[in-house]
């Protein structure tokens, strides 16, 4: 469902701002918008729906305080239904400022796998209220296209959106357990480790969990004569 | 288990309640779970899985490895217990996994063949919802649940489940979203840390996980945090790091 909303999107968009556009049409949102955040301390938006998510995005890197910087640093969501409730105290500053631009919910889902973080996907909405137990679960669904399109990007992988399967999160712990054997033989950050197993996966065209699998079992590794 | 003392139920369920204290971490809370459970009824091992927002179980904490091994086998076959309980919301007691091949006929003799006997699961559910499983297995089929054990092991089940519901903010009914989905994710950050280790020391995943526990109990922190820093950096903890 999630795909096909994506598919629907201008052509001539970027993947990421046709995530932003889809998250907005399955959510009944008012705007979304996607930031790429790293450990070291990078910061940027990254695609919006639209001009107001753009700016409301903005803020919280420009007051330093908000559902999106909590959900990095906290590397769980953070799911604000009312901003104008007791959430005022938690961002003295970044609520009344959205509230002003529309903003009545936000929903802040960090993008990540285990340790590797890379950024947020924020969600906004122009009434109060919760997200349904079917949004969340197309939410969730989103967040985990939108960390598969960054993986990729960062190999500048031309790859069709069919992302559907590859990160099983939470069920393949061989996968996990290979991504930081990797990360030691290459002697790189952990998020790499998982893209430099994809490219392989993607190059070799077998899946994901195969090369996993061997990885963990010794059959295959990078820091010899591989 | 008609050997534990009524103070010692009493610890284990104030324990099992006890979600309310600041430095609350969930996956330390569960492992303590199965410990506890595992005590309870003196079975070989206990683990407990919980449901993400699609309805999907996820191993969270097992009393030990092979335990962790059988329901990652049991989530990946879509057969057994811990399934049978989450779906029905009804406890699944004193199966004998010998006699249960057509009951899972994959997930029974894997089980046999990890060295259980017997099997029991309890969901975690609170009215109407259910939010995950615990899994007890037996080493012995002389060891089984009598009468008295099975409603003591579903009020643990049922503590824990209003303890990790009104973890935190209450009023909040995403609170237990927000605190689900860290822990899902630090379960995997804790699998990428097993990884890790296992390879700078030429050790296995199994053995690479015990130290990474016995290193956070030793100095007092948080599984997830040892873990954390393994992947992001590993320097900050020379006694890990060290071939």
């Amino acid at each position: 469902m999630v795909q096909r909303l994506i598919d629907r999107q201008p052509a001539d968009l970027g993947l990421l701002r046709r995530i932003c556009l889809a998250a907005v049409e399955a959510l009944s949102a008012s705007g979304s918008g996607i930031s790429v955040m790293t450990a070291d301390g990078t910061r940027g938006v990254c695609a919006t729906s639209d001009p107001v998510s753009e700016r409301v995005e903005e803020l919280q890197f420009v007051l330093g305080e908000g559902p999106c910087i909590d959900a990095f640093a906290d590397r769980r969501p953070v799911l604000a239904a009312d901003l104008s409730d007791s959430e005022v105290h938690r961002w003295p500053v970044y609520a009344p400022a959205a509230r002003a631009d529309g903003v009545c919910a936000v929903f802040a889902f960090p993008l990540q796998v285990g340790a590797a973080r890379l950024g947020v996907m924020d969600i906004f909405r122009d009434r109060v209220g919760p997200l349904s137990g079917t949004e969340m679960q197309t939410a969730f669904t989103i967040v985990e296209v939108t960390v598969e399109a960054l993986l990729d990007m960062q190999h500048e992988l031309a790859r069709d959106g069919d992302g559907a399967a590859v990160l099983d999160f939470g069920r393949h712990a061989e996968l996990f357990q290979a991504q930081g054997m990797v990360m030691m033989q290459l002697g790189v950050s952990i998020g790499e480790a998982l893209v430099r197993m994809r490219a392989h996966a993607y190059a070799e065209n077998r899946r994901l969990e195969d090369v996993a699998r061997d990885i963990v079992e010794r059959r295959l590794r990078w820091d010899g004569n591989n | 288990m008609s050997t534990v003392s009524a103070e010692r139920l009493a610890t284990i369920f104030v324990e099992a309640a006890d979600t309310l204290v600041a430095e609350f971490d969930l996956l330390d809370f569960l492992h303590m779970l199965t410990d506890r459970a595992r005590s309870l009824v003196d079975a070989a091992a206990a683990g407990l899985m919980l449901a993400d927002e699609r309805g999907r179980l996820a191993f969270m904490a097992g009393s030990d490895e092979n335990v962790r091994l059988v329901e990652l086998f049991q989530l990946q076959n879509d057969q057994g217990p811990c399934l049978e309980a989450f779906r029905t919301g009804q406890p699944v007691i004193n199966v004998d996994l010998a006699a249960a091949t057509d009951r899972w006929p994959r997930f029974a003799p894997r089980a046999a063949q990890a060295g259980f006997r017997s099997v029991h699961a309890f969901p975690l559910r609170l009215r109407t919802q259910v939010i995950g499983a615990l899994n007890i297995f037996g080493s012995s089929t002389g060891g089984d649940f009598d009468s008295a054990d099975v409603p003591v092991m579903q009020a643990l089940a049922d503590v824990a489940t209003i303890g990790l519901m009104q973890e935190r903010t209450i009023r909040r009914s995403e609170a237990l979203t927000e605190q689900l989905q860290g822990a899902l994710n630090s379960r995997i950050i804790i699998e990428q840390a097993k990884g890790a280790l296992a390879q700078l020391h030429g050790i296995s995943v199994d053995e690479a996980f015990r130290r990474i526990r016995a290193y956070a109990r030793n100095n007092n922190r948080r599984l997830t945090e040892v873990a954390e820093l393994i992947v992001t950096d590993l320097a900050a903890l020379p006694g890990l790091a060290e071939r």
